[in-house]
């Protein structure tokens, strides 16, 4: 039966394809996921294999469309994403693929070096403007130097320019001098180089360039200065040359003259307006190359990406000894036999082959892998169940009961109506805007995360609404819908002596409880967590008996489905007695406590935690009060069986078990004995601490409502104190940070502790009871998958 | 509001979603592959909502011991909630 029950039942096949078939077959099957094939060669590395070298070319035509992805990207150009599914091409049309990969690789490698050439030649020009304008500067300042000279008042320069020295020396001195352009943080190292290489005879004069300038290789912005540096002599002139080499400075011709730097500058000035115009229009042509490019680039990968998984697969084929027809063999369920039959008549079809293929089932002895059919609302379960271990061949699947059990206990943790309808709500947003959000393929995996677990969420905070309504809990507040369950009792002299009273349940109450949920007279009581204590406690241990019962009953329907009755009598039957004897019991005093002591029977109620330890110490105190007569007999005839049952889980499988192999089968009896012993202990000591761990259920409920209680008094309460004008203002400033602060620490972070805890209760306390959990996933070839993982090696 | 007709209204309403409910779908969805999964969260659904429901319910039923209140608090309940004017 296909439910989510079970795993499905899984049947293994062999294919018998043709070899020009196979190609289309595989697409074929690849197109409908429903087969997991076994690789028939897993002693061949990757280069022995058949379709090494189709795979080479399949990753050679991956890398050109990366690499004009990454040149899309550069640009900025939005990929067209029409959630086309395009057929994997037949291998002929490979080879046409890979010749427009190739030319289009080529041509934006030729682009994007021509650009590169330009724009290096468009930077030296721009270097050269920049040192023709700056140099007009330094040679009209040793003009107003010149000037300065005859008046010593003015200016503190020494070294005069050329001609300038003449004057005064009246000796003529040829001063040669460089102009270059050097980045702005290499300067101070540069200028301290000269003056220690040579000997403080060289005279450095540098102004920044404002604009940063691209470096044509790495696309980084560099910001630069110009320098002009005077020396007198070759030797200098040598030893600058190097140093500026050394630098990486650019060294440029200037001219001498004004006039001569004017013509100059003109020309420059055209040849980079020319520049200009070159880099705009190979710019264009790149962009139109990309564009077109854009358009086909999501479904080139689609395709490349499915011919690359076809080889892998065939790669896992055998070759028969006839060379003309392929082996595989593969995992797939039973009820789709029919499915694959008809994907297999499709491919062959389609390759226009006249021999049909074969599908043929085989038995075999090996364990097969899990496949649970999922439906969106069921996938988020089943993941949680499966992160701690997949479920063995068709064991009892945890996961439909899970679906509601899960946000069930989330929700007597968290428990308030308030933080459930924003749990809620956000869950449905997600939950109707589901096409839209998926469609935007949002990337961040803290989002994917909340957003793969919409279900849960919605169903998490539909039960915390429930379970809110119950604990009357509405942000700390409560409802009173039903009339308090309290009437008055005191007269107004004892109102006027005292400052706190404790209402008698004996005259005050009324007689009949509060409809649904907690009465609302609590909220406002001084003693409330001694009440809710009391409920939650016993609440919890209810529940987690109830889910521990339900475990070992659902083991009973795996010893049923694998036919083992051995198991049913010598580990089902003990365990129920054993569970029901110590816990059993005790829920049932639990609720005969809650019924049968009425209020006036109060101080007569006995404890019930003394008395389960004194039932196992088998102590009965002359004044402790007996629930009923013959308690201590029947106390103690139950202990004395769930005593008994320990041996009985412990002993009787191994006896048996060599019993059955005395006609000298090969039987380890102490591996036996120690493996029964394992599980006997982890059974027994389980159940003891399984109870109190599910105790969890009121820690954190009670942990909840402390702090959604101290969050409203401390924070929210302040907002109503204010009187006046400022009132309004204050309310809503106050009321921002009570509502952060409910949003951040009460919804989400309480949320995930709730979250963390009710998953823990799950797989420890209720899955340890039945669930073996070591089978493996069922993964079939499909090319969902794939193309979902980006195409990942199988 | 009467115990019985409390206790009463409420075991039906759960009964309805946890036994009725499962059993309608039995015959109106029997072709649905889902069925199962429908019927599970019914029924799961209406045993643990009952049990929560109960075990507050009866925990209320025979109080043994009242809340402890502020003076103030009761002066204002006896005026808002029990109608007496004379506080």
């Amino acid at each position: 039966m296909g439910s989510l029950l079970r795993s499905e039942e899984m049947t293994l096949c062999q294919l018998f394809l043709q070899s020009e078939a196979a190609y289309t077959c595989v697409s074929e099957l690849g197109e409908l996921g429903l087969v997991q094939f076994r690789d028939l060669n897993p002693d061949f590395n990757a280069f022995q294999r058949k379709f090494v070298n189709e795979i080479r070319r399949c990753e050679e035509m991956e890398r050109k469309l990366r690499f004009l992805e990454k040149e899309i990207k550069k640009d900025g150009i939005p990929m067209l994403d029409t959630g086309d599914n395009p057929d994997a091409p037949a291998p002929r049309e490979m080879i046409d693929l890979e010749a427009t990969f190739e030319k289009l690789e080529n041509e934006m490698k030729e682009v994007n070096s021509n650009s590169e050439a330009l724009k290096k030649n468009y930077l030296e020009l721009t270097e050269l403007k920049h040192i023709l304008r700056k140099t007009q500067t330094f040679f009209d300042e040793a003009e107003f130097q010149h000037q300065a000279m005859h008046d010593p008042y003015l200016g503190e320069e020494t070294m005069g320019l050329l001609g300038e020295e003449s004057q005064r020396s009246g000796q003529p001195l040829r001063l040669g001098f460089v102009a270059g352009v050097i980045g702005r943080e290499k300067i101070p190292a540069f200028e301290r180089m000269l003056w220690r290489a040579c000997r403080g005879n060289v005279f450095l004069r540098q102004a920044e360039i404002d604009k940063a300038m691209e470096d044509p290789v790495t696309g980084d912005q560099v910001l630069k200065s110009v320098f002009i540096i005077f020396f007198q002599g070759d030797q200098l002139k040598s030893r600058v040359k190097k140093i500026c080499e050394g630098f990486r400075a650019t060294l440029y011709p200037c001219p001498e003259t004004q006039s001569e730097r004017r013509e100059m500058s003109i020309g420059v000035m055209t040849r980079i307006e020319d520049l200009n115009t070159v880099l705009g229009q190979t710019g264009d042509h790149r962009h139109r190359v990309l564009v077109a490019a854009a358009k086909n680039i999501k479904v080139w990968f689609i395709k490349v990406r499915k011919i690359k998984a076809i080889y892998h697969t065939l790669n896992m084929f055998n070759l028969d000894v006839t060379q003309k027809c392929l082996i595989a063999e593969c995992w797939c369920p039973f009820a789709d036999l029919d499915r694959i039959q008809q994907a297999l008549q499709r491919g062959t079809e389609r390759s226009g082959s006249s021999v049909p293929s074969i599908l043929n089932r085989m038995s075999t002895k090996q364990e097969p892998p899990t496949y649970n059919r999922n439906n969106k609302l069921t996938q988020g379960f089943q993941n949680l169940v499966d992160a701690y271990g997949v479920a063995s061949y068709r064991e009892i699947n945890p996961a439909p009961f899970t679906i509601i059990s899960f946000p069930f206990l989330f929700a007597v943790m968290f428990g308030d109506m308030g933080h459930g309808l924003i749990m809620f709500l956000f869950a449905l947003w997600m939950v109707i805007r589901e096409k839209q959000l998926q469609a935007k393929k949002i990337d961040n995996e803290i989002w994917s995360t909340f957003f793969g677990g919409r279900y849960i969420i919605l169903l998490m905070g539909a039960f915390s609404m429930y379970t809110g309504f119950i604990y009357n809990d509405v942000f700390s507040k409560s409802l009173n819908l039903f009339g308090c369950q309290c009437d008055k009792d005191y007269t107004p002299a004892s109102l006027d002596n005292n400052q706190h009273l404790q209402l008698n349940p004996n005259g005050s109450y009324t007689g009949t409880p509060y409809a649904i949920g907690l009465d609302p007279i609590w909220s406002v009581a001084l003693n409330k967590i001694a009440f809710t204590n009391s409920l939650k406690m016993k609440t919890s241990i209810i529940l987690g008996v109830s889910q521990m019962m339900f475990g070992v009953a659902l083991s009973f329907l795996n010893h049923r489905y694998f036919q083992r009755p051995m198991n049913i009598i010598c580990e089902f039957i003990p365990q129920v007695i054993f569970l029901f004897c110590m816990f059993g019991y005790l829920c049932i005093l639990i609720f005969h406590k809650w019924t049968h002591y009425t209020s006036d029977m109060a101080g007569n109620a006995p404890s019930l935690l003394i008395g389960a330890i004194n039932m196992f110490l088998f102590n009965y105190p002359k004044h402790s009060k007996l629930i009923y007569s013959g308690q201590p007999g029947f106390q103690g005839f139950l202990v004395v069986i769930a005593v008994l049952c320990v041996p009985w889980m412990l002993l009787v499988k191994p006896f048996l078990l060599r019993y059955q192999a005395r006609y000298g089968q090969p039987f380890d009896f102490a591996d036996v004995m120690i493996n029964q012993g394992i599980h006997t202990i982890e059974y027994c000591l389980g159940c003891i601490s399984h109870t109190a761990s599910y105790l969890r259920l009121w820690a954190l409920s009670l942990a909840h409502a402390q702090l959604s209680e101290v969050l409203w008094t401390m924070v929210m309460r302040l907002g109503f104190m204010f009187d006046g004008f400022i009132a309004p203002f204050m309310l809503v400033i106050v009321f921002f940070f009570w509502a952060g602060a409910t949003v951040i620490i009460l919804v989400v972070m309480e949320g995930l502790s709730a979250f963390l805890h009710a998953l823990r209760l799950h797989w420890v306390e209720f899955q340890s009871k039945f669930y073996k959990g070591e089978g493996y996933m069922f993964q079939p070839f499909s090319y969902e998958h794939i193309l979902d993982h980006g195409g990942e090696e199988n | 509001m009467e115990t019985g007709l409390v206790i009463g209204i409420v075991t039906a309403f759960w009964f309805f979603v946890g036994a009725v409910l499962p059993i309608i779908l039995q015959f109106f969805l029997w072709r649905s592959p889902n069925k199962g999964i429908y019927q599970i969260m019914l029924i799961l659904t209406a045993v643990c909502c009952y049990i929560f429901w109960l075990t507050a319910y009866l925990c209320q039923l025979n109080p043994l011991f009242g809340p402890q209140l502020s003076v103030d608090m009761i002066r204002f309940m006896q005026q808002e909630w029990w109608n007496d004017q004379s506080v």
